[in-house]
């Protein structure tokens, strides 16, 4: 279980462009929980996932992860629980590696590296049997270093590698974004998958209202830093595009002589 | 005084004893420059400090092996300051080093007492009074240096320093502690750095406190000229990161047949830095002057 409670995280503190990226938001995700996140660019979405992951720490507040605070724990130190994919395919895989050296050090995660060698003749034939249900004969490329890979490829191998060492909480943060419709459709399919497959607790940013609708089952509509609209269980299933933005346009529009700038965007 | 093709062949043989011992350097400073993307200055100084603790070792009395082991952990020291200036203290990448070079001029003089120390009458291990078998021990040594390395980054720890130098963003989402990774490898490149720094002032016999004055440059040159070379194999084997460290140890070699060549047709010894700065700017900007010339300009130099 995750909670965040009364968090704050502020750019630019005592200047002109001083900008709450997130404000005082609480918020709780239970165990299993597949959470869609969207919200106009600057509501702080990516803000979220990057205070959970640990890029950097809230000025006010606490996140606690299955009961450990992890608040001030160190990027590096909490991946062990959290695994994460990112918007831009380059960002999540050592592109000049080969494709089973990103597997290897995905494997390692939260494990103590050493003098060992660095990839097992084991692991390879695991990740051998975890590639070939992608489909995309990547378990024939072993030896291919990731920066040759095809944007949707990278993403999926990403993926696969975020589902190992069972985490705790895997972020998904726009992973589809800088895809073509057809493969953001793939790569999302996998990721359900993935996610069903591994129980993992997920939550996934996006800016696509018909992809937050159409996964998970709960979602929140970010605003301002803070949460607008939690939306989860039967609400969620039946809820419609056209819908979402009739609420979205009513409750934002109480707020919009603080947050203009923010809504018109 | 023109260029004689005898005296040059005759001066070959210790062009390539030379190579071998700077390729050790190059090889150094392809942990930091080419598997951390960071250009580290502080081998300028120690170069220079695995010489004079070399030099002062063997002067005391000591094993050349045990006075090359000495520079090697003094190395390693060098290093670890720079990669802590750098990740503890956040001082950027180019400044750490210059800090640690600065610094390190004055450790050197400390360690020798005086701006050189000469190695006259002592058992050494390696030197240029007998150039065959300084070719052969260098070329153990150079063997030697790219089995380590290619094994040390190999290993779990080996390979999490490469994934960090790739990709830090992905490095940290892998749980992988970026700032020690980045202070072993800046500590293990200087470590074989001053180990090359070691075998020069046996070689040559004498350490002074201006030795490695440019090393990065004949470094960077090596590693250039090595590429071009073995650029196919090094894209294709599986072994590529022993073919890169071994290119590196050729390209020194050419690198002192060349400057050999030059100083023979007449090149001033006083003009040899400009030179070989110029042979490195040139080198080193030919990827863009050719993308230039497709008419596909990039914007995105690496700026560190």
């Amino acid at each position: 279980m995750l909670s965040l409670n009364n968090v704050s995280k502020v750019f630019d503190a005592g200047t002109v462009n001083e900008k709450y990226a997130v404000k005082n938001l609480s918020a709780t995700f239970a165990k299993g929980d597949f959470v869609t996140i969207i919200g106009a660019n600057g509501a702080g979405k990516s803000s979220i996932l990057n205070l959970i992951a640990g890029v950097y720490f809230p000025e006010e507040g606490k996140i606690t992860l299955d009961g450990s605070d992890i608040t001030r724990i160190p990027e590096f130190r909490r991946a062990d629980r959290i695994s994460r994919v990112f918007q831009d395919p380059m960002v999540g895989t050592a592109s000049d590696m080969w494709l089973e050296e990103n597997l290897a050090l995905a494997y390692r995660r939260g494990k103590r590296r050493g003098l060992r060698w660095g990839i097992t003749e084991k692991e390879r034939e695991f990740f051998i049997e975890k590639l070939r249900p992608l489909g995309l004969g990547l378990e024939k490329r072993l030896s291919v270093k990731t920066g040759l890979l095809s944007g949707g490829q990278r993403q999926a191998l990403t993926l696969l590698m975020a589902s190992f060492n069972n985490p705790s909480l895997l972020l998904l943060d726009e992973h589809t974004a800088a895809l073509d419709p057809g493969t953001a459709g793939k790569v999302l399919e996998l990721t359900e998958q993935i996610v069903a497959e591994n129980e993992l607790t997920t939550l996934m940013v996006t800016h696509n209202m018909k992809d937050a609708i159409a996964y998970g089952n709960r979602l929140i509509m970010l605003s301002a830093g803070n949460i607008l609209l939690d939306i989860s269980g039967e609400e969620k299933q039946h809820l419609t595009v056209a819908e979402l933005m009739q609420r979205f346009a009513d409750l934002s529009g109480e707020e919009l002589d603080n947050d203009e700038l923010l809504l018109t965007s | 005084m023109g260029f004689s093709l005898g005296s040059f062949l005759r001066s070959c043989p210790g062009a390539i004893a030379q190579g071998i011992i700077y390729g050790i350097m190059a090889m150094g400073v392809i942990v930091s420059y080419r598997i951390l993307n960071y250009s580290d200055l502080t081998v300028d100084s120690s170069l220079c400090t695995g010489g004079a603790v070399t030099a002062t070792l063997i002067t005391a009395g000591f094993s050349p092996g045990v006075s090359l082991l000495c520079a090697l952990a003094a190395g390693l020291v060098a290093g670890t300051v720079t990669g802590l200036l750098h990740t503890a203290l956040k001082i950027p990448a180019i400044l750490s080093g210059i800090l640690t070079q600065l610094a390190l001029y004055s450790v050197n003089l400390r360690i020798m007492g005086k701006p050189n120390v000469t190695l006259l009458n002592t058992e050494l291990l390696i030197s240029l009074r007998n150039i065959p078998r300084a070719i052969l021990i260098g070329g153990c040594f150079a063997i030697s240096v790219i089995a380590a390395m290619y094994l040390f980054f190999g290993t779990e720890i080996g390979c999490s320093i490469r994934a960090t130098g790739s990709n830090e963003k992905m490095a940290r989402a892998q749980g992988i502690n970026t700032s020690f990774g980045k202070v072993l490898a800046l500590s293990v490149s200087n470590g074989i750095t001053a180990l090359s720094g070691g075998l020069i002032a046996q070689y040559q016999g004498y350490c002074d406190i201006n030795m490695g004055r440019g090393a990065i440059v004949i470094a960077l040159a090596s590693i250039i000229i090595g590429e071009a070379v073995f650029s196919r194999i090094i894209e294709t084997s599986k072994i590529s990161f022993a073919v890169r460290l071994f290119s590196a140890v050729f390209g020194a070699s050419i690198y002192y047949l060349v400057i050999t060549a030059v100083l023979q047709a007449g090149l001033n010894t006083g003009d040899l830095k400009l030179f070989s700065a110029a042979v490195v700017a040139i080198v080193l900007s030919l990827p863009h002057l050719k993308a230039m010339k497709k008419g596909k300009v990039r914007n995105d130099a690496k700026s560190e």
